[in-house]
């Protein structure tokens, strides 16, 4: 019997900015796996490379050398669009600043995903859509815009969106960044409890060290490599 | 897909306000010139009043006579002549008419002068065209064959001279002449130069009606063909006869030349066509070829200016962009969610651009500047707005689009507009 492949598999991951001048080492042999159902928080300093990692898992940038799989796939040779499709069906965000579209209502944000889904129909991707909030517990909202939401709420917005399109990892960048300390622990409690309950595998960079000591396993950087 | 990327293309439009008023003001101005100069150019060339068969003619304006030592061109019409034995006897036409360019006459009524046009035609041409008669006739071949002085009156002229437009079988002096009125026919736009008259009378009264063998003359030829498809026919026929015209004075003219066009063509040869020009090519394609490209380049100045607008609309929507990116949007998804929000501005701006034309358009009905011209905006015309509206909207969307769907998606959550 053969065990599942990791969700997410980084090896000897190499991230270098290059400008004329300036070559900037952002990521140093990184090697990295993350299990199904697990909840990893990313710890460190400032410009020690988190983000980046972050957007290397959610393969919105290339490394300059290593190998990235998704579900035991290397993804390296990957056109824009089979990456694009990739992220559409495995993969959630959460950012920082919630990034929501200020134009669109609560549950046309959250549909977003799934508009990208080929083959889906407006009626599906609303039940999707409703399905998603009413797991963050923002069902009744789903009219509202987010300007009219609070910060909080904006957040579960943004995890619903997340967990509309079913993904196998979300990956959250600081997701309690932008909240007070009484909001911020409302988001990582529910982040908990969708990993605890519904299996939903989590990857989360944070600063705070209450929050991430919640999570299965801490990941620490610094100037680029994994130091613990 | 479709209904979300409209919604957010009426929400970004209603968002900023100022780009939307400058954006549909671009589109809308630049349709407007193109539309008003379409009618203007469908009212001369279309299938109008009375040549709603103008599909099926062809006519013969002038007839190029090249000079011997080279002592340089003469164009002339046609003379009577030259139209009876070589064109009457072409075997592809279902028609052969003539008519002449307008010629100043005078009428006097009790109280006022008359300054009238008139043009001298044969039996066929009442034939050719599809006047509206709103009393009476046309003349007869038989009564151009005995010179009769019979006349067609326009609508303007029966009511200026007469009070009335029922006034047939009533006589009107006209340069001391005197003609009975066979018929009163609605007004006809001067812009139609092969139809407009004020008075019509038969062409065997005219001054200019010589029978020698001259082949320059004053008259012009339209020819109609039975069908569409036959018109090529008898204008080969008609390119073949030109070969068999004999030169009545071959120490003074070399060559001659003369073509059968559709209406088109006809004005494509003659603005197109150089003085020393003897090929027989028409320069319709050179024609529509600058036509198109004069569009184009006056939409191209209005369609920079959207580009450049689009351009900082989309850094302003980076975070968006990121957004939809991160999301599982490809380039292409990205790409069509961009043009069809131009398209969507364009056509608001296209309809509008129509609006304004129409405006346009009653404006210069009202102020006359053709004599009986009334310019509208027809269904063609609307169809080529509504194109040319769509050419705009990608014109000016497909480089943004691209430049957007180009957007590393990191640099654009971070708010950057940094390129892959």
């Amino acid at each position: 019997m053969t065990s599942a492949p990791p969700v997410l598999r980084l090896t000897n991951i190499e991230k270098i900015y290059q400008t004329k001048t300036i070559e900037t080492v952002a990521l140093n042999s990184v090697n990295l796996t993350v299990n199904r159902g697990e909840f990893v928080s990313i710890m460190g300093p400032s410009g020690c490379g988190k983000s980046t990692l972050l957007s290397l898992m959610g393969l919105l940038d290339e490394p300059t050398s290593g190998t990235i799989e998704v579900d035991g796939r290397a993804v390296t040779s990957y056109s824009d669009k089979e990456l694009a499709g990739l992220r559409n069906l495995k993969i959630g965000f959460v950012f920082q600043s919630y990034h929501l579209i200020n134009d669109l209502s609560v549950v046309d944000n959250v549909e977003l995903p799934l508009l990208y889904r080929r083959g889906m129909g407006s009626k599906e991707r609303r039940q999707r859509a409703i399905a998603a909030l009413d797991k963050v517990g923002l069902s009744a909202r789903t009219g509202h815009f987010p300007s009219q939401l609070s910060g909080g709420q904006r957040q579960r917005v943004a995890i619903a969106r997340a967990l509309a399109g079913g993904p196998e990892i979300i990956l959250a960048d600081e997701p309690t960044g932008n909240l007070d300390s009484v909001m911020g622990e409302e988001i990582i409690e529910l982040l908990l409890e969708l990993n605890r309950e519904q299996g939903v595998t989590i990857v989360m960079v944070t600063h705070d060290l209450q929050q991430a000591l919640k999570t299965q396993r801490v990941v620490r950087f610094f100037d680029g490599s994994q130091v613990g | 897909m479709f209904l979300s990327y409209l919604k957010i293309a009426w929400k970004v439009l209603m968002r900023r306000k100022f780009f939307t008023f400058i954006n549909l003001f671009g589109v809308s101005f630049t349709l407007m010139i193109l539309l008003v100069v379409m009618a203007m150019f469908d009212h001369v060339v279309g299938p109008n009043t009375p040549a709603k068969r103008v599909n099926r003619m062809l006519f013969v304006n002038i007839i190029r006579h090249q000079r011997v030592d080279n002592h340089g061109w003469m164009n002339m019409p046609a003379s009577i002549h030259f139209v009876d034995d070589y064109v009457r006897k072409m075997k592809t036409p279902e028609k052969v008419g003539i008519t002449t360019a307008v010629s100043n006459a005078t009428a006097f009524t009790k109280s006022k002068l008359l300054a009238l046009d008139m043009a001298y035609t044969d039996g066929n041409f009442w034939q050719l065209m599809d006047f509206d008669f709103l009393g009476g006739r046309a003349f007869t071949g038989a009564e151009v064959q005995q010179a009769q002085h019979v006349c067609v009156l326009n609508e303007a002229t029966a009511r200026d001279y007469f009070g009335t437009t029922d006034v047939v079988g009533r006589t009107i002096e006209i340069d001391l002449k005197r003609y009975r009125v066979a018929g009163v026919v609605r007004n006809v736009s001067a812009a139609h130069v092969y139809a407009y008259a004020d008075v019509w009378v038969p062409y065997t009264l005219s001054a200019q009606y010589f029978k020698d063998n001259r082949i320059e003359g004053e008259f012009m030829v339209v020819l109609l063909a039975p069908s569409v498809a036959a018109v090529p026919a008898v204008r080969e026929e008609y390119r073949q006869l030109m070969r068999r015209v004999e030169i009545p004075n071959p120490k003074e003219v070399k060559a001659l030349f003369s073509y059968a066009d559709p209406i088109t063509e006809s004005f494509s040869r003659a603005l197109l066509n150089h003085q020393d020009q003897t090929l027989d090519d028409d320069n319709i394609e050179a024609f529509y070829l600058i036509v198109s490209g004069l569009a184009l380049l006056f939409m191209l100045l209005p369609a920079l200016n959207l580009v450049n607008l689009n351009m900082t609309r989309i850094l302003e929507r980076s975070g968006e962009i990121g957004v939809r990116k991160a999301f599982g949007a490809a380039g292409s998804d990205l790409v069509s969610q961009f043009l069809v929000e131009n398209v969507v501005l364009a056509l608001v701006g296209g309809l509008l651009g129509l609006g304004l034309a129409a405006g346009a358009l009653a404006l210069v009905n009202e102020a006359h500047p053709i004599a009986y011209a009334h310019f509208e905006l027809s269904w063609g015309v609307f169809a080529w707005g509504m194109l040319l509206t769509l050419v705009f909207g990608l014109m000016s969307g497909v480089y943004p689009a691209w430049k957007m769907s180009r957007l590393n998606p990191v640099a654009a959550l971070r708010g950057g507009g940094e390129q892959k």
